[in-house]
């Protein structure tokens, strides 16, 4: 009787896998997520895109998606604030119809997404945005900062904030003689990109030692999860300096330093300065460019760039119409929302360059 | 054998769970295998990771977990025990439900919120001062060599112990009432005094049952990610400081799991199975420790 038993229940186990393994075979998942098995949209007529990738301009993009579809009835985005990387992934993966990203996609990653999208990708910048260093020391207002003392701060040959480098840039402040606890980010982010271009750019032990992306091995510090991570530790740690974006320091009120740019000069971060620093740049064709290190005499020298990342052909129309529609609207419409929010709009000789990739898309 | 229908269906879902879990097993060795091939037996025994140079040594995140989890534990035990005892020993019995009602709400608590209030509470209000205030008076002892950080191995341990007292104080109550009354009754009839009864009666019998129960805290400890990967300090090194950042087994897989692409996946996959041996280990050992208790 057990052995009966034993065996009918074995059966029923393995017709139960069998069952669900049917299923997910048959019913997969379509590569167009707003869509539905057969191609159509749902039901009624709205087009659902779905979109994922960097958090730095999260609430910008937030902000952008509740107006547009407020304005244009029957569309409907969703947006996900899972990292740069994460979106280049997703859009190469087929989960998602637009990735953004603030460093812009390397060969080897357009590579793979074109061969997996069957299409051209496009970079479509969107707004610049500039890396803050926040820092907590009380009593201290205006912190300064050159190169060589970024640099080495950094690399952990800098360890306190009374150090004779830090304090010959500083005479009017009262430094206090305590470690200095560097802040840096725990997960691969376009933020870090953008920072560690720019620390491989001005210092040579940097751009040997540990280089630049997305995720590096940092000599020193301690790592916070997302930039709000950072920012929270940095707020509650005193003497702790951490790198994040300009939006998040001005949200949580952090003191943020002054910074020595390529022509010497020393600029606080703001919409001004990060701006400044896209004159006289040559933008590639593809539009993939760094701002990092401007030599302009009055630009903020940390400042980086986001994309928008789509196919130039989308497998459903009404799907490609509305993504169209979408990103010209934040081009022509967004510019006010995105001073509201500390971003930097982009400048006039841009936008009409980042309009023509748009309408290459079909 | 009353109803066979009802008995077959019980036992396909028994089979079912042991199939998934063999499945689960095999597919996450088998993903992983290509990069612990690669690295041979540096990849447990180095603490070199760098995934841009194509090197994946875990040891730094082998001792990082083990480290945390051994801090919960010492601060862990002694309250777990203290609770117990004092609610089956000392307490009236008015108090007893409540009490136990509330340190088992605290395994109720999603481990993500643990991790934020550790981060937004805990961290500007205990751990950071406790830290530093430490390095500084007993920072010639190695452990609490500084600077000292409350995103550390301390930190993140003070955390993990919150989360595991219930577990284990809630398991050692059960193994404590367990204990026959008639040898406490036996100790004070002696003239033993409550904690010469305590430790001389009640203790002896129930130890193998507490050791299970706190190595089943600690299979919690070992797994535990989201707290820990917000207060550990994501700095993969081995080094004698409890007070200084450190990195886990968990931590570096909810850290880098979304942007990783081909072998940076499979290591961490292979991070994962290492971590899911020790844990399966641990457990094993604490549940045939706690029967043999509970039949004794």
């Amino acid at each position: 009787m057990k052995r009966r038993l034993f065996a009918l229940s074995l059966l029923l186990a393995g017709a139960f896998l069998l069952c669900s393994a049917c299923l997910v075979a048959c019913g997969g998942v379509p590569r167009s997520p707003g869509e539905s098995q057969d191609g159509s949209t749902d039901g009624s007529s709205t087009v659902r895109l779905e979109g994922a990738g960097a958090t730095f301009p999260q609430p910008l993009y937030l902000e952008w998606i509740g107006a547009f579809i407020q304005e244009r009835k029957g569309i409907r985005i969703n947006y996900q604030g899972i990292g740069s990387g994460g979106g280049i992934q997703q859009l190469t993966q087929g989960t998602v119809d637009f990735g953004a990203s603030d460093a812009p996609m390397k060969d080897e990653e357009i590579a793979a997404a074109e061969a997996a999208g069957g299409a051209k990708v496009l970079h479509i910048p969107m707004v610049f945005g500039a890396v803050v260093l926040a820092y907590n020391l009380k009593g201290v207002e205006h912190l300064r900062l050159d190169q060589e003392s970024l640099a080495g701060i950094f690399l952990g040959t800098i360890t306190r904030w009374d150090d004779a480098a830090i304090a010959a840039l500083n005479p009017g402040s009262e430094l206090p003689a305590t470690d200095i606890l560097v802040v840096h980010r725990s997960d691969a982010s376009g933020t870090t990109s953008i920072f560690t271009t720019y620390l491989a750019q001005i210092s040579a032990e940097w751009s040997a030692s540990v280089g630049q992306g997305k995720d590096v091995k940092w000599p020193v510090g301690v790592g916070g999860q997302g930039n709000d991570g950072v920012a929270a530790v940095v707020r509650q740690q005193p003497g702790a300096l951490g790198y994040v974006e300009l939006s998040y320091a001005l949200e949580t009120g952090l003191s943020v330093a002054t910074l020595q740019n390529k022509a010497g000069n020393y600029v606080a971060p703001s919409l001004e300065s990060t701006l400044a620093a896209a004159k006289g740049v040559d933008f590639p064709e593809d539009l993939r460019f760094s701002l990092s290190n401007s030599a302009a005499p009055d630009a903020y020298p940390i400042v980086g760039a986001t994309w928008l990342l789509v196919y130039d052909r989308m497998e459903s129309p009404a799907q490609a119409v509305a993504l169209k529609a979408f990103l010209t609207w934040c081009l022509e419409n967004g510019a006010t929302v995105a001073r509201e929010l500390n971003y930097a709009p982009l400048p006039d000789e841009l936008r009409p360059l980042a309009q023509a990739k748009i309408d290459q898309m079909q | 054998m009353a109803d066979p229908v009802f008995a077959a269906l019980t036992g396909a879902a028994g089979i079912l769970v042991l199939i998934i879990l063999g499945y689960m097993v095999v597919v996450t060795t088998l993903t992983a295998w290509p990069a612990m091939q690669s690295q041979g037996w540096s990849f447990i025994f180095s603490t070199t990771w760098d995934p841009s140079r194509g090197q994946y040594g875990i040891l730094a995140f082998v001792y990082g977990t083990v480290l945390t989890s051994l801090i919960a534990l010492v601060i862990a035990v002694p309250f777990s025990l203290g609770i117990a005892l004092f609610l089956t020993e000392i307490a009236p019995g008015w108090i007893r439900g409540p009490v136990a009602y509330m340190v088992d709400l605290l395994a109720a608590v999603p481990s993500v919120v643990y991790g934020l209030w550790g981060v937004f509470v805990l961290l500007p209000g205990l751990l950071q001062p406790l830290a530093v205030w430490l390095s500084r008076t007993l920072g010639w002892i190695p452990i609490f060599a500084g600077p000292g950080s409350g995103l550390s191995f301390f930190g993140a341990g003070v955390v993990l112990a919150i989360m595991i007292i219930p577990i284990i104080s809630s398991l050692s109550r059960e193994v404590l009432r367990a204990v026959p009354s008639d040898e406490k009754n036996a100790a004070f009839a002696l003239g033993a005094t409550r904690w010469e009864m305590i430790t001389g009666a009640v203790l002896p019998r129930a130890k193998a049952g507490i050791i299970g129960a706190v190595m089943l805290g600690l299979g919690r400890a070992l797994g535990e990610t989201i707290a820990v990967a917000l207060l550990v300090g994501s700095r993969e090194q081995i080094t004698a400081s409890i007070l200084k950042p450190g990195y886990t087994m968990a931590s570096i897989i909810a850290n880098q799991f979304t942007e990783a692409t081909g072998d940076h996946i499979r290591a961490l996959v292979g991070v994962g199975v290492v971590l899911f041996i020790i844990t399966i280990v641990v457990n094993v050992a604490a549940r045939a420790l706690v029967w043999r208790m509970v039949e004794a």
